[in-house]
């Protein structure tokens, strides 16, 4: 049962790559890769985007980031969003490195400050996936 | 710098009037036909001396193999083919792939045709749910696991998150992204085939439409039509005894970073600037001897974006510069005369041609009432995805 969204759809349905990641999202641990070189990368692959290194480890996230980006979406732009209207999606700088995509949460639509601090709000879409969203922090 | 050595040029082309609701009976295959008959025409180039074909990626009739269906269609023996599939920078690169292949020595004469999908429902199979993720749903791809269920479908989300960054870093300010859908009405106004040439509009009109994403009103987001586009390439040798007056391909460059936005990694420099920085320097122009700038415009915050990147004002001053400059086809900075994809209609991955239609009418002197009183150079950017592929091209009449 969502707590964020009226439609949680569409879910995501992991492959055998990015399975380890869905799983910890289960125990709401945000999962980064890092490679033999230090590169520290997402979205969840079997290479890494900067060495083609397949040498790498998962590790846990702060779960804290920035709000690099973000925008209202006062129509929906998909049909499963069409019962969550208005809502933000936001690209998030997190504190390892990589930008991410998610929905920020918790937000007044109208008062959304790009560059400020924001945290992981996970979000129990259904028994196998929990979403790693984001709030404001603080 | 080695490129381009300005040996292959534009001798025609064609283009059906965006619409609504598609009129025609055609499929795939008879769009391809006509375009090329039609292209071939203003050319006043026979179908027998076509040798080479290049076309779009979409296909309702095949999803493989459409090199081969399309030449046995149109009856063109071909000495080279290819498939572009760079979204909205389709029609851009298909016209440097078929210059490359002239200079190459690889075919004389090509045709480059890219259309719509007709929405033609197929009687087959049953109705399936149309998923509108530009063909990124598919099970393993990042987009369907870590962008659309996120809410990241489509573009617009994407262009309103650069245009919020934007503002955040440089300023910017609603009724400056309204004026650029603004002056582009004012060109479509006198374009008898753009979608909205009946529909005068003033910035508070932008400004008062609905907010979709925002900072991204109604007006400031193309709208969808089904139409085509083709373009006539041949060499130099053809040229000179055409009927109308080359178009020559004096400048090309791409560049490509990312498919979703999330990882362009500086959502305020796009990869246009290094795509324009080749095309300029093989070019071997400034961009003051630019008569026409052909921009792709999904959105109005693109078009900003392209005329910094490309190099026409510094970075952060792209706001100041469209409220500076008259963009319209009487102005001291023409760009998008044919009132752009904002007030032409957005083809689907045709929509980017109509920057290289258009550029091709101003060069030959026939674009009716928006006709510029001098046009020799123009420069056209291609923009697919989310500020993804990237494909500027230099033409020079001569």
């Amino acid at each position: 049962m969502s707590k964020y969204r009226k439609n949680p759809n569409p879910i995501p349905v992991p492959t055998p790559v990015t399975k380890p990641f869905w799983d910890a999202t289960r125990e709401h641990r945000l999962l980064l890769q890092r490679c033999g070189k230090g590169h520290v990368f997402y979205y969840p692959r079997t290479h890494c985007p900067e060495c083609l290194s397949v040498e790498w480890e998962w590790f846990e996230a702060s779960g804290r980031g920035r709000l690099y980006s973000y925008t209202v979406a006062r129509r929906a732009q998909g049909p499963e969003f069409a019962e969550d209207v208005p809502y933000i999606i936001a690209a998030i700088t997190l504190e390892e490195g990589p930008r991410m995509t998610s929905l920020l949460v918790e937000a007044d639509p109208d008062n959304v400050a790009i560059d400020g601090a924001v945290e992981v709000a996970w979000d129990d879409v259904s028994p196998d996936i929990s979403m790693p969203y984001f709030r404001p922090l603080g | 710098m080695a490129g381009l050595r300005g040996d292959a040029a534009i001798v025609g082309v064609a283009e059906f009037a965006p619409e609504r609701k598609p009129s025609r009976l055609y499929m795939g295959l008879e769009s391809y036909a006509e375009l090329a008959r039609q292209a071939l025409d203003d050319a006043g180039i026979p179908l027998s001396e076509v040798d080479g074909l290049v076309t779009g990626s979409n296909l309702m009739e095949a999803r493989n193999l459409i090199p081969s269906a399309i030449t046995e269609y149109l009856g063109v023996p071909s000495n080279f083919f290819d498939i572009v599939d760079l979204g909205g920078a389709t029609g851009a690169a298909q016209v440097v792939r078929a210059a490359m292949a002239i200079e190459a020595g690889m075919a004389e004469t090509l045709v480059c045709i890219v259309h719509t999908l007709m929405p033609h429902s197929d009687p087959t199979v049953a109705p399936q749910e149309r998923r509108r993720d530009w063909g990124g749903g598919n099970w393993g791809s990042p987009q369907a696991e870590f962008e659309i269920p996120f809410g990241a479908v489509q573009g617009t989300y994407g262009y309103a998150m650069i245009a919020n960054r934007y503002r955040h870093e440089y300023g910017l300010t609603e009724r400056q992204l309204a004026k650029i859908a603004v002056d582009q009405r004012t060109n479509a106004l006198q374009n008898p085939k753009a979608v909205f040439a009946n529909q005068p509009i003033t910035i508070d009109d932008v400004l008062n439409s609905p907010m979709i994403c925002d900072p991204l009103k109604l007006l400031e987001i193309v709208m969808p039509c089904f139409g085509g586009a083709a373009v006539v390439v041949t060499s130099k040798e053809r040229a000179r005894r055409a009927k109308n007056r080359p178009a020559y391909v004096i400048g090309a460059g791409e560049h490509t970073t990312h498919r979703s936005v999330t990882y362009e990694r500086d959502f305020t420099h796009s990869p246009i600037k290094p795509a324009a920085d080749r095309a300029f320097a093989m070019a071997g122009i400034k961009h003051s001897e630019v008569d026409l700038a052909s921009l792709y415009d999904c959105y109005t915050i693109t078009v900003l974006l392209t005329i910094e990147d490309a190099g026409f004002c510094g970075k952060g001053e792209g706001g100041r510069f469209v409220e500076a400059h008259d963009l319209t086809y009487r102005g001291d900075f023409p760009m998008n005369t044919h009132g752009g994809q904002l007030s032409f209609g957005q083809s689907g991955m045709a929509g980017g041609m109509s920057h290289v239609t258009e550029a091709y009418l101003q060069l030959t002197g026939r674009a009716g009432g928006r006709q510029l009183k001098k046009c020799d150079t123009v420069y056209i950017n291609g923009n697919g995805g989310i500020m993804s592929e990237q494909v500027s091209l230099i033409l020079r009449g001569e």
